[in-house]
């Protein structure tokens, strides 16, 4: 998978709610293959005071139309700016960087636990791993319905289950207070999650306890996202590790949490 | 056709342009995004005798035009790279330099001569000015005796072309190039990253696991010119000149102030074609004002 940087044509910046936002970009040539857990490294231009490129996980991807979506969700100043892009801007993005999540054997069943821009990736597995939907468990975290992200056009693609700190949707509380969480966690055969540093450290407690597999993917700050800054490294088994190119994606037992 | 080549002692790079230690790992990492044959050399990662982890995440923090950074020189150790990335860079026809650190003059002596069995490595460049390590490092670029010291050892075991980069951390750094260039280093290459740090006034913590960390990007560009005016004028070797190169006319800027070669690092993250586009930008503006040689322009000042 060879990786590129190239200036992208957006065609379409749709909100989602009041900070999440889907950003679809088109390019001029066919796209790799992209995977699950892989993300890009996206140049903000018009946030001129923000020097470095901003990483995100890519969402979906349409080969036949040359288009991936990411997920933004405004966490700051780059972010931010991004959201305000409109369709037919060019934007700058390297891609695709990184790891992927390992894909389930045939009759799996799987666990996806997302929460915040965490969720893209879940969505993105979901969809193509390949499993009969009946196989396949999403549970998503939030903190409140007013930032749920709408999951209506991946609902063919598995059974989702979600939580939100209020309990303005779903079960009150986090990830881990869910039934299909605390209750079913055993019965998997395979755990990802991707999300705020606390709820994946909690999944992987889970899953160690129960001895199920299980992937987290890492969101370290970074400044290059192709392996030469070594600033985003996250502590291994085998010592500092890349999150951008020995990761995002890592299993568990890797990790030293 | 103008000529891009410069020369420093007797090793001819094919054009001024060369990415900087720390920025582009051993070449291979940036193959994807462009041709490495194009540059006129790669400054490969710091390299150690034996292998370091760095320092603890976060190694990182975004500037005001630029970033810091404290890696603290990560690497797996000169005998991880002469078995497993010498053999895949020996036969680029590009410069591949080493970058040489060590925390006591013994260990930088022993890595040089490694190093010096490597026949495909024509250069070494004497990193005496990391500001992230506790030991070594910095500390040897900064008190003329102490920077003699170590290029005295290391000359004395190398012969061909020693490049030594200097740090921006000092009172004079005209200084430290005329003391280094007495003790026959061949080029300095300057400057290395100015000691900083960034703070986060919510939590009234350091956003740097190591408290300060090193400042690179266009924030350092006139500092950094001023320096290579400064060494141009106080010394006889070549001068490489980097910091905060962004594209062609910052890297002809540096030229003119007396640079002979320039590096490109920061903005290699930032989109890693640039060094290239460099290069091809360098050729074009020599083109447009009628030039026939790159190294015309070095310290062309007109004042």
């Amino acid at each position: 998978m060879k990786k590129t940087v190239q200036e992208l044509l957006l065609v379409e910046n749709t909100q989602l709610n009041h900070d999440n936002f889907k950003l679809v970009l088109q390019a001029s040539t066919p796209l790799p293959e992209m995977f699950p857990g892989q993300f890009v490294n996206v140049e903000i231009k018009k946030a001129t005071e923000i020097f470095l490129r901003r990483p995100f996980s890519i969402l979906d991807v349409d080969y036949s139309n040359n288009t991936f979506s990411l997920l933004v969700k405004i966490l700051g100043r780059g972010s931010k700016v991004l959201t305000t892009y409109q369709a037919g801007d060019k934007i700058s993005v390297i891609f695709p960087l990184g790891s992927r999540f390992t894909f389930p054997k045939e009759n799996d069943q799987v666990l996806l636990v997302g929460g915040g821009s965490g969720v893209a990736p879940m969505l993105f597995l979901a969809k193509t791993c390949g499993l009969k939907p009946e196989n396949v468990h999403v549970l998503i975290g939030a903190r409140s319905i007013r930032d749920h992200v709408d999951v209506e056009s991946y609902k063919p693609y598995g059974n989702y289950y979600f939580t939100t700190e209020d309990g303005s949707l779903g079960e009150k509380g986090f990830v881990t207070h869910h039934p299909v969480f605390s209750d079913q966690l055993g019965s998997f055969d395979k755990i990802y999650t991707c999300g705020p540093d606390l709820m994946m450290k909690a999944v992987a407690k889970a899953a160690a306890e129960k001895q199920v597999f299980c992937e987290a993917s890492l969101e370290n700050m970074m400044a290059c996202g192709f392996g030469v800054c070594l600033c985003c490294v996250e502590k291994t088994v085998d010592g500092n590790q890349c999150v951008c190119t020995d990761g995002p994606v890592f299993n568990i037992n890797k990790l030293t949490w | 056709m103008v000529d891009l080549s410069v020369r420093i002692k007797d090793l001819l790079f094919k054009n001024p342009v060369l990415t900087a230690s720390g920025t582009c790992g051993f070449g291979e990492e940036i193959a994807d995004f462009i041709d490495l044959t194009r540059l006129g050399g790669v400054v490969m990662k710091g390299t150690t005798l034996n292998p370091r982890q760095g320092n603890d995440y976060p190694r990182m923090a975004e500037t005001p035009s630029g970033m810091l950074n404290a890696v603290g020189l990560q690497n797996k150790g000169v005998d991880n790279f002469i078995q497993n990335i010498y053999p895949n860079i020996r036969d680029i026809d590009s410069n591949f330099i080493v970058n040489v650190n060590g925390s006591t003059i013994e260990e930088y002596v022993e890595l040089t001569e490694r190093i010096n069995e490597l026949d495909k490595i024509p250069a070494i460049e004497l990193n005496i000015s990391c500001p992230n390590v506790k030991e070594g490092g910095m500390a040897f670029g900064v008190s003329c005796p102490s920077a003699e010291a170590v290029v005295r050892a290391v000359r004395s075991v190398y012969d061909k072309p020693l490049i030594v980069k200097l740090s921006p951390n000092v009172t004079d750094i005209s200084e430290i190039a005329k003391a280094v260039e007495g003790q026959g280093a061949d080029s300095v290459s300057l400057v290395n990253t100015f000691l900083g740090m960034v703070v986060d006034a919510n939590s009234r913590m350091p956003v740097l696991s190591t408290i300060t960390g090193g400042l690179s990007g266009p924030a350092i560009k006139p500092i950094a010119l001023r320096m290579v005016w400064q060494v141009y004028n106080a010394v006889k070797i070549p001068v490489i000149g980097m910091g905060g190169i962004m594209n062609a006319t910052d890297a002809i800027e540096f030229l003119i102030a007396g640079a002979s070669a320039v590096q490109v690092g920061t903005a290699i993250f930032i989109d890693p074609t640039i060094p290239v586009q460099i290069v091809d930008g360098i050729q074009n503006y020599l083109e447009i004002n009628n030039i026939q040689s790159v190294s015309e322009l070095t310290g062309s000042l007109q004042i």
